[in-house]
């Protein structure tokens, strides 16, 4: 799509983008152009000399368990964020699409989360769950269960889960609402005429039609619980314990900024640039061509 | 409502308030840590009503911080996230607008190129490249300055594709009418097109707020004097590691203040909130 109605001026375009372009290059493409250049080096113990060393530090990565170890964690714990995120949002979305008395009021009590950092969130939700003093953690000990995230990696690997979907629940109730209420309300009239009972409506009509909905909110759950998590998990299991709940990114940090490992850090970095094209590129096809029935 | 079912109305009902009260919970246990004592906390299991601390732990916090982790008052930190927020969310808005316009109204060589450019930002994160971005950052030498905690996050692919799509919709008419009476571009830029754009700028204002005041990885990394914390950073600096050392009461407190601006925004502006939400998503 082009305007048809221009402007004319040799200098002023330029100028209107210069602030823009500069940030881009100064804080985006001279640091992923640095990170890809380090991916190639080795540097000596005291950071002193650096070498070229091709794909050693790739190759390193790939014969390194801890490396898998790492993105099978992140596979899991994305996978729980966006599942359980998205299968909770849609209930609430459901229920709360149906209720005529008090909607405003139930959608403004869904959404405030989204306002809270995720590094608070993980801190009101590692306070509830403390081994020692947590509220939640009486009630577990009550019922019988031994609850300790500190030494238990399942259970740590919970918590983060929980703080993490707690804060994206919101967002996702707002676009699965948004998206019930564009469909036509004759659709379902017409469905209940011919007999289809509320749950038949749902999975026959509404559910489909939700579709594109799903899917975007698939791939936005994946981008969050992959790099927008990083709070969570730093204020609260920072990757532990040993690392149970160390996702793709932590490692990036950690070994980077506290283990020291320019290379090692630089070439996973790169390996997760892929992971976040792969990912865009997939955002962007689908929002070209909706899935539809 | 297409029929009238009682008993899935009233399922509906107790779901959306199950959801709430969860959803709600661990605030209500943050605010009633906040208004406790040290000791009322670690006797477990703690009170579920509010004590009677509520201004002695404000006040600790917002002048003189904790006594065992980060000793930086509050409010000097609040103050750093506010800076950070508006001049985020200020700066993001002012510099996507021009050159949204820019590439919309203007045809010029490299055109395509850089806005190509700005759409490959969206995959670069600040989180795969922190090192780097860190070096340029200390190289530039604004490490631990206003300057250095807003400037790096002030590109946003998101904004300049919001307010191009916008400035698509606005009719020809209007710049054709504008050059018949001899308007300039830039005056038809701050006479048309920035009147027009007050909602879409509304609405994004909300989101970069939200999305400045909540910044965790960069400030960690920027900011090295307890002078420059933003609320986020010092709320993790609290907490000093283990259970019984951390002083729960302040933390929670800290907590509470750190997320009721971006939550107040959220609930006051929810129109605006609701609307850049969903646009800056498309």
């Amino acid at each position: 799509m082009e305007k048809r109605v221009l402007f004319r001026s040799s200098w002023l375009p330029y100028l209107l983008v210069a602030p823009q372009v500069a940030v881009t290059v100064i804080f985006f493409f001279w640091p992923a152009s640095q990170a890809i250049y380090y991916a190639f080096q080795l540097q000596d113990a005291f950071g002193l000399e650096s070498r070229f060393v091709g794909l050693a530090n790739f190759q390193d990565l790939f014969h390194d368990d801890r490396y898998f170890e790492s993105f099978k964690t992140t596979a899991i714990f994305s996978g729980l964020v966006a599942c359980s995120g998205i299968g909770i949002s849609l209930v609430l979305a459901t229920m709360a699409d149906r209720v005529v008395r008090g909607a405003l009021a139930y959608k403004t009590l869904l959404i405030w989360p989204y306002a809270v950092a995720p590094a608070i969130a993980g801190v009101l939700w590692a306070f509830i769950f403390a081994p020692s003093i947590g509220i939640v953690t009486y009630a577990l000990q009550k019922l019988g269960i031994d609850w300790n995230w500190i030494i238990n990696g399942d259970q740590a690997m919970l918590l983060v889960v929980i703080a993490s979907v707690w804060k994206q629940v919101s967002y996702n109730f707002l676009f699965f609402l948004a998206g019930l209420q564009s469909i036509p309300k004759s659709l379902i009239e017409a469905a209940a005429i011919d007999g289809a009972g509320p749950f038949r409506r749902f999975w026959s009509i509404v559910f489909p039609l939700l579709s594109p909905t799903t899917f975007f909110l698939l791939v936005v759950n994946i981008v969050y619980a992959f790099f927008d998590t990083f709070g969570v998990i730093d204020a609260t299991t920072q990757g532990g314990p040993a690392t149970a709940t160390q996702i793709l990114v932590y490692k990036v940090y950690y070994d980077g900024v506290k283990a020291a490992d320019l290379g090692g850090s630089s070439a996973q970095s790169v390996l997760l640039m892929i992971i976040v094209i792969a990912l865009t590129a997939v955002q962007f096809r689908f929002v070209e061509r909706k899935v539809q029935y | 409502m297409v029929e009238n079912r009682p008993f899935l109305t009233f399922v509906a009902h107790a779901v959306l308030i199950a959801g709430v009260v969860v959803v709600a919970f661990p605030l209500w246990v943050t605010f009633v840590a906040s208004t406790l004592t040290y000791e009322q906390i670690a006797n477990v299991p703690m009170p579920l009503w509010p004590g009677d601390q509520f201004l002695a732990n404000y006040g600790q916090v917002l002048t003189a911080g904790s006594t065992k982790g980060s000793a930086a008052p509050v409010s000097t930190m609040l103050f750093n996230s506010l800076v950070m927020a508006v001049v985020v969310a200020v700066g993001k808005i002012c510099i996507s607008i021009v050159s949204a316009f820019a590439v919309v109204y203007f045809r010029f060589p490299l055109r395509r190129f850089i806005f190509w450019m700005i759409f490959v930002t969206l995959m670069l994160p600040i989180e795969v490249r922190i090192i780097p971005t860190f070096k340029v950052a200390s190289d530039l030498g604004i490490l631990d300055s206003y300057l250095g905690l807003t400037l790096p996050l002030i590109a946003s692919a998101t904004a300049t594709f919001l307010f191009r799509q916008f400035f698509m919709t606005i009719p020809d008419e209007l710049a054709e009418a504008a050059r018949i009476d001899g308007a300039g571009p830039m005056r038809f830029f701050v006479d048309v097109v920035l009147p027009l754009s007050r909602t879409n700028v509304a609405a994004l204002f909300v989101i970069l707020f939200i999305f400045g005041w909540n910044q965790y990885l960069w400030p960690l990394l920027i900011t090295g004097q307890e002078s420059m914390y933003t609320v986020v950073i010092g709320i993790k600096r609290m907490i000093v590691g283990g259970d019984a050392a951390t002083e729960w009461q302040l933390v929670m407190a800290t907590a509470m203040l750190a997320l009721m601006p971006p939550a107040a925004v959220v609930i006051l502006m929810q129109k605006w909130f609701v609307k850049g939400l969903v646009e800056t998503e498309k």
